[in-house]
């Protein structure tokens, strides 16, 4: 059993969660992943790890509830536990000094860059950060990602708040602007498969994590196999993190929809069952 | 016993679920003999002074010896015997190939009518299960000797080994990867074939001689070989087990509905698919399912989708039927439950629909030729003879190659040419100092007590090492 230690409502839909880990925390480095299973009848479910304190032995995961699995997990408080939480898997972030690197990170993935933004200023690189959001109230870690980047733009697609527009945009006008040496982007599949159809035509080299769907997170079962330069690979062990002018962005989608009709009935039911426990109280 | 004593040639059958019953539910198809029906088969065996039987057996049980108690109705002895060498009888006694090893090695063999080893097996160890008053009568082991060893994985080999390790008294602890211990036996082999609660029976005798089982350790991720020799152990074990899954390397081969038999068994076994949406994990095998391969695995994963609601199952296979890898028992329990068989055909190409579902596959025909290098017949293409099959899952199995994550993050340890760790197969050492492998990391894929008999081994080797040659 691993203990929250703390919890954090980043939006009403994107939380974190402090995880009493010390294993996990003493090896974890930018860019690696968790399998968590929150209880005895849970999924194993890939999650990126957003920080860790070796000293104090903990995890922070960031996550946004869209199936059973993350809405169980955000139904955790303080003092409870989840019964898995193995790591830290996948290969880390490729960190040297590249020269001017750009991070994009669109929704709950800021927690996922932050990590590596650090690592790669560390490293002696000028970091220059975009973050994109739905709307206003979406908004989160903008201070914590500014203060490890040295320039931060952030967008909302309805222009609630700050730049108007997606993040391709400011994306396009720093490649065209400035000499940049590398690419990072995470989020959701899209914002991902067109940041890299944006770097192409500049031939900068594009990093992107890949979210397939896993079971055993360890290399065993090739749930999470994605096209890669024209090899099958297995994000779990091959990845998470892979070239994103390589990949097969309609085969990862088309991947990542196999179950909708269960993850439906899954949710359902879970909703019911919340529903009755509300009554029942 | 005297020779004169008239052979009974009369194999007690084991009792099984009927095959309409049992293709619809994950309960265990072997229903295991009764004391009657043990007792009758125990006094067949003619106690051969020179037991030929023990030969075939890679874990050395003393087997004339555990029979003559059951038929001399001395259970509790029965189980001294049979666990002195062997930790892990309940699953020994439901997935070992006996028809391989000790029963075919009995001098009854020669006249059609061997012991049946296997059953009695299963029936001294579930006996035990369920007499665990008996447990307290267990000999005892010897006292801590004050040196630790890591087993890496705890499928048969780790277990075994653990086991062996801990009676001599060392201090053994077990790192596993998933979040339950048992490696293949929870997560691959199926509850109607092995039911889990036996595999964790046996799990928990290991435990209670060892120190610790750790879950959701992945050695090479949380902790490297490396960082555990520095951590106070004094000898590693590395079992970690089948490793990754091949794959058939044709067209459409990532279109979704299409898994390998790993993933497959995995949401089946390990995350309990079948009892989805009680259960979080979903599995798709519903419809046609097509099943790649000819081996005990091919033959598991047809018999879960059967069982998970499939309407039609094949099992597609590119050589005839005696070419077949797997157990006649499990290929014969297939066919009983109405899989189809698919011989001499092979896969060209898998067709996916607009959402790159699987829909289809295309199939062509075999031969058989010349034996090639495995001594079997090598299948060959039948010119223009393709066809198109309408599916809605397929399932690979066509075996597994060696997992990455040790090798490449261990300093010092040889690998062979297929990825293996270099593993001398006598004493289970390999190139690192300290460190042995067993099981299908240093074999590649191979059957249960094949590993066992691996852990054993390494055990024996791994005492007198650090016993300083003594």
């Amino acid at each position: 059993m691993y203990r929250i230690l703390d919890r954090e409502d980043l939006t009403s839909e994107i939380h974190l969660l402090k995880i009493e880990a010390p294993g996990v925390a003493r090896k974890a480095q930018a860019g690696q992943f968790i399998i968590v299973r929150v209880d005895e009848k849970g999924e194993r479910i890939p999650l990126t790890i957003a920080d860790w304190d070796r000293e104090e032995g903990n995890v922070t995961i960031v996550f946004m509830e869209v199936g059973t699995s993350t809405r169980k997990l955000a139904s955790l408080s303080i003092g409870d536990s989840v019964v898995d939480f193995v790591g830290p898997l996948g290969r880390p972030t490729e960190i040297e000094q590249f020269g001017t690197v750009v991070c994009v990170a669109g929704g709950f993935a800021i927690a996922t860059i932050m990590p590596i933004a650090r690592a790669m200023r560390k490293a002696g690189n000028r970091v220059i950060s975009i973050m994109g959001f739905r709307t206003k109230n979406l908004v989160f870690w903008q201070e914590r990602l500014g203060s490890v980047s040295d320039e931060l733009i952030v967008t909302t697609d309805d222009g609630s708040y700050k730049r108007k527009g997606l993040v391709t945009e400011p994306l396009k006008e720093l490649l065209q602007e400035t000499r940049i040496e590398r690419v990072i982007a995470i989020g959701p599949t899209v914002m991902m498969k067109f940041c890299s159809l944006t770097t192409k035509p500049f031939g900068v080299k594009t990093i992107v994590s890949l979210n397939p769907i896993m079971v055993d997170g360890t290399g065993m079962c090739g749930c999470c196999r994605v096209l890669v330069g024209g090899e099958t690979k297995f994000a779990c062990v091959d990845g998470p993190d892979f070239d994103g002018h390589e990949v097969d962005w309609d085969l990862l989608v088309k991947r990542q929809r196999t179950y909708l009709d269960e993850e439906k009935e899954s949710l359902e039911l879970w909703k019911k069952k919340m529903a009755g426990a509300i009554i029942n109280e | 016993m005297s020779e004169k004593k008239k052979l009974d040639l009369n194999r007690v059958s084991m009792p099984k679920q009927e095959p309409l019953v049992r293709k619809r539910n994950f309960s265990e198809v072997a229903l295991g003999y009764t004391e009657e029906q043990a007792l009758r088969e125990a006094s067949r065996c003619i106690q051969c002074k020179k037991p030929a039987c023990i030969d075939g057996c890679p874990v050395d049980i003393d087997i004339p010896g555990f029979i003559r108690a059951i038929s001399e109705g001395n259970m509790p002895e029965a189980v001294s015997v049979l666990k002195d060498r062997n930790s892990l009888p309940g699953i020994c006694g439901r997935v070992c190939p006996q028809e391989t090893q000790c029963e075919m090695t009995c001098i009854l063999a020669k006249k059609g009518a061997p012991i049946a080893i296997g059953r009695l097996e299963r029936y001294v160890a579930d006996w035990e299960r369920h007499h665990p008053e008996i447990i307290g009568q267990q000999k005892s082991y010897a006292k801590f000797n004050g040196k630790k060893v890591t087993v890496v994985g705890s499928g048969p080999a780790g277990l075994t080994c653990a086991a062996e390790l801990a009676k001599l008294g060392y201090g053994v602890t077990i790192f596993e990867a998933l979040h339950v211990a048992g490696g293949v036996l929870m997560y691959g082999i199926p509850e109607f074939r092995l039911p889990k609660s036996i595999v964790q029976a046996e799990v928990n005798y290991v435990r209670s001689l060892s120190e610790e089982i750790k879950l959701d350790q992945v050695i090479g991720k949380i902790a490297t070989v490396d960082d555990l020799l520095g951590n106070g152990f004094d000898a590693i074990f590395l079992a970690p087990g089948a490793g990754a899954p091949m794959f058939l390397n044709i067209p459409g081969e990532n279109l979704s509905g299409i898994y390998s038999a790993n993933e497959f068994l995995t949401r089946t076994n390990l995350m309990k698919a079948y009892a989805f949406p009680e259960y979080d994990t979903p599995i798709k095998a519903g419809g046609e399912v097509v099943v790649f391969g000819g081996g005990n695995v091919a033959m598991d994963a047809s018999r879960c989708a059967l069982r998970l609601g499939a309407g039609k199952v094949y099992i597609i296979y590119r050589r005839s039927r005696v070419e077949m890898p797997a157990r006649a028992e499990e290929r014969e329990n297939a066919e009983e439950e109405g899989i189809f068989f698919k011989l001499l055909t092979n896969p060209k190409r898998f067709i996916g629909d607009e959402q790159g579902k699987v829909k289809a596959v295309e199939l062509y025909e075999m031969e058989l030729g010349e034996p090639d290098e495995s001594g079997r017949r090598r299948p060959i293409p039948k010119p223009n003879t393709e066809f198109v099959m309408e599916i809605d899952t397929a399932i690979v199995a066509l075996g597994t190659k060696p997992n990455p994550i040790i090798p490449s993050t261990t300093k010092g340890l040889e690998l062979t040419r297929w990825g293996t760790i270099k593993t001398d197969d006598a004493t289970g050492r390999t190139s690192k100092e300290g460190v042995w492998c067993g099981g299908d990391m240093a074999t590649g894929a191979a059957t249960v007590i094949s590993a066992m008999g691996a852990g054993k081994r390494t055990a024996v080797d791994i005492d007198a090492y650090l016993q300083g040659g003594s």
